[in-house]
């Protein structure tokens, strides 16, 4: 018989998360040479459109022929790509995350798994950046289609000159999909 | 061309555990929590699987917050320690553990703590470790005092470590908290309180461990950590198109 036990709960990372958590190159999923990075850029901004300071976004992501370095993935573990990116935001609410674009993982569009932590955030928000390269593939995303037709749009990033836009709404007009996981 | 694939899927914990990200009583939810409701979203490949962060990211001193600067730190020793582990009992090995937290007088080495409290010239608060093969982890550090906040009439913090622990999975990540036993300030705290139910309440509080104090130098606690457990493998049917 397995045990059963009781999770232990979640609590807010608080103002002070920035002595604690980033990383020098937490940012940085892959390497300084690798041409074929992205960045990806946005802003955290809460219910009276006012800009998040204290928020971290963290990053999950498979590389780009849409594998995973873990045990769990059932094709086999492909070790090499970090897929993680954790990044403090600044005053202004921004935070950059440099990576590469994930492959499709079977049945599923291109994405990239995203938690962001904050003051006032007594648990993580989940949400999920897709890319609008891949509009033909999100008609058929089980996720996408999941959630209803008029806030979709809050999940695709906007190209920008060296990536994409992707910025995060907590509340509010156009607020962001978040997902229960 | 079909997949077929073998998951594991992890298990929802009940009602009550977590808080709700709309918590009046702690004001800073007010405009941070989000209005819609939250899009359930079935565990992929995405979400079973997660950042396995091991030794790269550690300091050989990472773990002994009382000996990253010149001098000691001001304040009671204490040792901290517990096990890392999923919700059937396994411990979850080679995983990293950070933690961050307020110097003795109840100040964080951050700018924007202006609480004249005073600051440790040789404490930073920061730690970092990995469990053992058993989902062990410890951390010598000093007691964290309690602070005031600007809450509610006379807030006060209770005395607290903040905890950041990753797991296997993207569905375990967990960031929580660590408190003190009888601390007398429970009753007004509202992040303690966001807890709805009182059994997952008291999961965030240490027990007082005689058994690891150690002889005229440290108090120690202990502090288990539990992600949640795993289900039964599912098969995931999934079409491409």
């Amino acid at each position: 018989m397995t045990a059963n036990l009781g999770s232990t709960p979640s609590q807010t990372v608080g103002p002070f998360l920035s002595i604690g958590l980033p990383w020098t190159d937490g940012p940085a999923v892959t390497a300084d040479e690798d041409t074929d990075a992205v960045w990806i850029r946005g802003v955290v901004s809460d219910g009276a459109g006012e800009p998040v300071p204290d928020a971290l976004v963290e990053t999950w992501q498979a590389d780009q022929d849409g594998r995973f370095d873990h045990p769990d993935d059932p094709r086999g573990a492909v070790p090499g790509f970090r897929g993680f990116g954790r990044c403090p935001t600044e005053p202004d609410g921004s935070y950059a995350i440099r990576t590469v674009l994930p492959g499709a993982v079977p049945g599923q569009a291109p994405h990239i798994d995203v938690s962001v932590f904050a003051r006032g955030l007594l648990n993580r928000v989940v949400t999920r950046i897709y890319f609008p390269e891949h509009a033909d593939q999100h008609r058929t995303d089980p996720v996408l289609l999941g959630v209803p037709a008029q806030r979709r749009h809050t999940l695709i990033a906007v190209p920008t000159g060296d990536g994409y836009r992707f910025d995060v709404r907590l509340q509010g007009e156009d607020e962001t999909v978040f997902f229960d996981v | 061309m079909s997949e077929r694939m073998t998951l594991p899927a992890y298990r929802r914990d009940p009602e009550g555990t977590h808080p709700p990200l709309d918590s009046p009583a702690y004001r800073s939810t007010v405009l941070r929590h989000p209005k819609q409701p939250l899009v359930l979203l079935p565990q992929r490949l995405t979400e079973v699987t997660g950042p396995l962060l091991g030794p790269g990211r550690i300091g050989p001193q990472d773990n002994d917050l009382t000996r990253q600067r010149e001098g000691e730190p001001v304040g009671q020793r204490i040792l901290v320690h517990g096990r890392l582990l999923d919700g059937d009992g396994s411990p979850v090995r080679n995983s990293l553990v950070e933690i961050w937290q307020a110097n003795a007088a109840g100040r964080y080495r951050h700018t924007g703590d202006r609480w004249p409290a005073p600051l440790d010239p040789n404490f930073d608060g920061v730690g970092r470790t990995l469990t053992d093969e058993d989902g062990r982890y410890e951390f010598l550090t000093v007691k964290p005092g309690a602070y005031p906040w600007a809450n509610h009439d006379n807030a006060w913090r209770p005395a607290h470590i903040h905890f950041s622990v990753f797991g296997s999975a993207f569905t375990q990540r967990l960031v929580t908290q660590m408190y003190f036993p009888d601390d007398p300030l429970f009753d007004q705290d509202p992040i303690f309180n966001s807890v709805p139910d009182p059994k997952a309440r008291e999961r965030m509080i240490s027990r007082f461990d005689l058994s690891r104090t150690v002889e005229s130098w440290a108090l120690a606690f202990e502090f288990d950590i539990v992600l949640r457990g795993r289900e039964a493998s599912v098969f995931e049917d999934e079409e491409e198109t």
